[in-house]
């Protein structure tokens, strides 16, 4: 189904969405929120310019944009796939517990804000470019990644970058010489297994934008994962 | 109805603007266009404009616009002001009736210059005097509020939603080489026709995105320099911290916004660059009490140029944009795509890093 957005408020843009089963194309979006919130079994692709909070609650629905996405991608989404083929807003995947979102370019600030993990439920977030501060803040469970293709001279990430973070893992494609983490992480060079789980996730990056593979794994990573099963144990009382 | 003081609202807001870099001007349509696609960042509380280079036939004037409860504050208030102003021309500012905006006050302005025997006597220059009279009407002459003084430049604003406001001010009959623009959500204050942005003195205009928690110890500082805060609103300390910086102790722009969004400690003890650290160390230093903290993005216009800024830890969305000579800024990219849909280079500023746009040299 085609669905031209222009001047359409977001209400009756998702109506729409809602009422069909089939897949959706959805043209000349302009700054419409909550695109998709909450749907699944579906395919929609968007040009334009998607609002703020695109799949949010997504539950395993296909996103794609051509363009650019605004603030809180993701946000809490549970399952499914966001592929946007360009930049993204601040606070993407903001508590997301599931689902993967792929980003050609870069992240605004808080990209993984909060993101969480259980049993099966394992969310991923690849970003291509680099990433604002505050990366990963509070993260407690799933992957990050952030390659820095085309960054040239500007650091992969912004300042304090998994501040708070208390469980999964963030890969990022620099050996970090000038980045500071906070003190209850580690952060070392890629071993074979991260390469081997890392290549999971990077292969799909890859066949979506049309990379080669071997040359964006051809540099140094460094893993970063919380000291312990709970590194903020005793920061304040004993517990 | 309750003022603020008397009342807390609990509660984002929009902002947007454009400007030319070879100073060409464009009408108030576009800025009024690039709020429709944020509409549901106001809630219909408050919308305004600051549109720059858009009296040029009365550019060696102050032009005042002031709003009024009734007729016999605005006597009293030109009498006031005959006193120590040459006033070329007095009118009513033009506006169109329209169903969603009601309850507007007397909205008038005037054109005017200090009188050079007040400005000797008080051994004031104009601009001092210009705010300080300012500071006089909006705190002592219940009922007028002087909501812009500059030159050749003008804000417009009411309750109401942006682009609704955009239409009863006729905003499409103005010409101005730069437009901002500011859809209001109130937080903690009552939404009236003074309390919409943009918040402006002399030719400085703010709109703002955000919420500041450090307005007390802001305001307590600046209220020791002239300054009366009238409206427990952030956006009017914002306005005033930038006329102390700027005018007052002749900052850069960037300086200024190294004092309201300083780095970190450990950021500035960070660098690499001895004189960068040096700078940032003592600004943090000379100004501590005009860091401002909390979320905001904000758009300082003022004459020739626009600077933009996030707070520190960028708790506020905001994308810049380009397109040949036109450089947009706004809250959501979405409003730089409805002023120009095929803008270039779109990117978001970090947090405290400014972006200042100037038209080139004798364009405006």
């Amino acid at each position: 189904m085609l669905l031209n957005a222009k001047n359409l408020h977001y209400r009756a843009l998702n109506e729409a969405l809602r009422k069909t089963s089939d897949d959706c194309t959805v043209t000349e979006c302009c700054g419409q929120r909550y695109i998709a919130a909450g749907m699944s079994a579906k395919n929609i692709t968007i040009s334009g310019t998607p609002g703020n909070a695109l799949g949010a609650y997504l539950n395993g629905a296909t996103i794609t944009v051509h363009g650019n996405a605004q603030e809180a991608v993701g946000d809490t989404m549970n399952a499914g796939k966001i592929v946007v083929h360009g930049n993204i807003g601040d606070a993407a995947g903001y508590a997301m517990r599931g689902g993967k979102i792929f980003v050609k370019g870069n992240a605004g600030y808080r990209a993984g804000i909060h993101m969480k993990a259980y049993e099966e439920k394992k969310p991923l977030m690849v970003i291509g470019g680099t990433a604002g501060s505050f990366l990963g803040e509070y993260q407690a469970g799933g992957a990050i990644v952030v390659l820095g293709l085309g960054a040239k001279d500007n650091e992969i990430v912004g300042y304090f970058p998994c501040t708070g973070m208390h469980g999964g893992k963030m890969f990022l494609r620099s050996d970090c010489r000038n980045v500071k983490f906070p003190n209850q992480l580690t952060a070392r060079a890629a071993d074979k297994t991260d390469l081997e789980e890392l290549n999971v996730y990077v292969s799909e990056y890859c066949d979506l934008f049309g990379y080669n593979l071997h040359e964006v794994l051809s540099s140094p990573f460094t893993v970063i994962t919380p000291d312990s099963k709970s590194p903020y144990k005793q920061m304040y009382v004993a517990n | 109805m309750k003022l603020e003081g008397q009342v807390r609202i609990p509660s984002g807001c929009a902002i947007a603007a454009v400007i030319s870099r070879e100073g060409n001007r464009m009408s108030g349509e576009m800025i009024t266009n690039a709020m429709k696609p944020m509409h549901d960042r106001s809630n219909g509380l408050g919308g305004g404009f600051a549109g720059y280079g858009i009296y040029p036939e009365y550019k060696d004037f102050y032009a005042l616009h002031l709003f009024f409860d009734q007729r016999a504050t605005r006597k009293d208030c030109e009498a006031f002001l005959k006193e120590q102003f040459e006033i070329v021309k007095s009118e009513r500012i033009p506006t169109r009736k329209i169903p969603a905006i009601t309850d507007e006050p007397i909205i008038w302005r005037y054109f005017a210059a200090p009188l050079k025997s007040v400005l000797a006597d008080l051994q004031l220059d104009e601009k001092e005097f210009v705010a300080r009279t300012v500071m006089k009407i909006n705190t002592g002459l219940k009922g007028a509020y002087v909501f812009s003084s500059g030159k050749n430049m003008g804000t417009f604003k009411a309750v109401g939603f942006p682009e609704d406001v955009g239409t009863f001010y006729r905003l499409e009959e103005y010409e101005g080489y730069s437009w901002t623009a500011h859809g209001r959500y109130p937080t903690n204050t009552p939404g009236w026709w003074g309390g919409a942005h943009p918040f402006a003195l002399l030719d400085w205009s703010v709109v703002h995105n955000g919420e500041i928690s450090s307005y007390d110890a802001n305001r307590r500082f600046i209220e020791m320099f002239g300054y009366k805060c009238t409206l427990q609103t952030d956006t009017e300390v914002i306005t005033y911290v930038m006329d102390y910086l700027i005018r007052v102790q002749e900052l850069t722009l960037a300086e200024a916004a190294s004092v309201i969004a300083a780095p970190f400690w450990s950021t500035i003890e960070g660098k690499t660059d001895p004189e960068d650290r040096h700078k940032h160390t003592y600004l943090r230093t000379m100004f501590p009490s005009l860091l401002i903290t909390g979320p905001f993005s904000i758009v300082l216009g003022f004459n020739g140029g626009l600077m933009a800024l996030n707070d520190r830890l960028k708790l506020r969305s905001m994308v810049v944009g380009e397109k040949d000579d036109m450089v947009f800024i706004a809250s959501e990219e979405a409003a730089v795509r409805a002023m120009e849909p095929q803008a270039e280079n779109i990117w978001a500023p970090a947090g405290g890093e400014p972006v200042i746009i100037k038209v080139k040299d004798g364009g405006f």
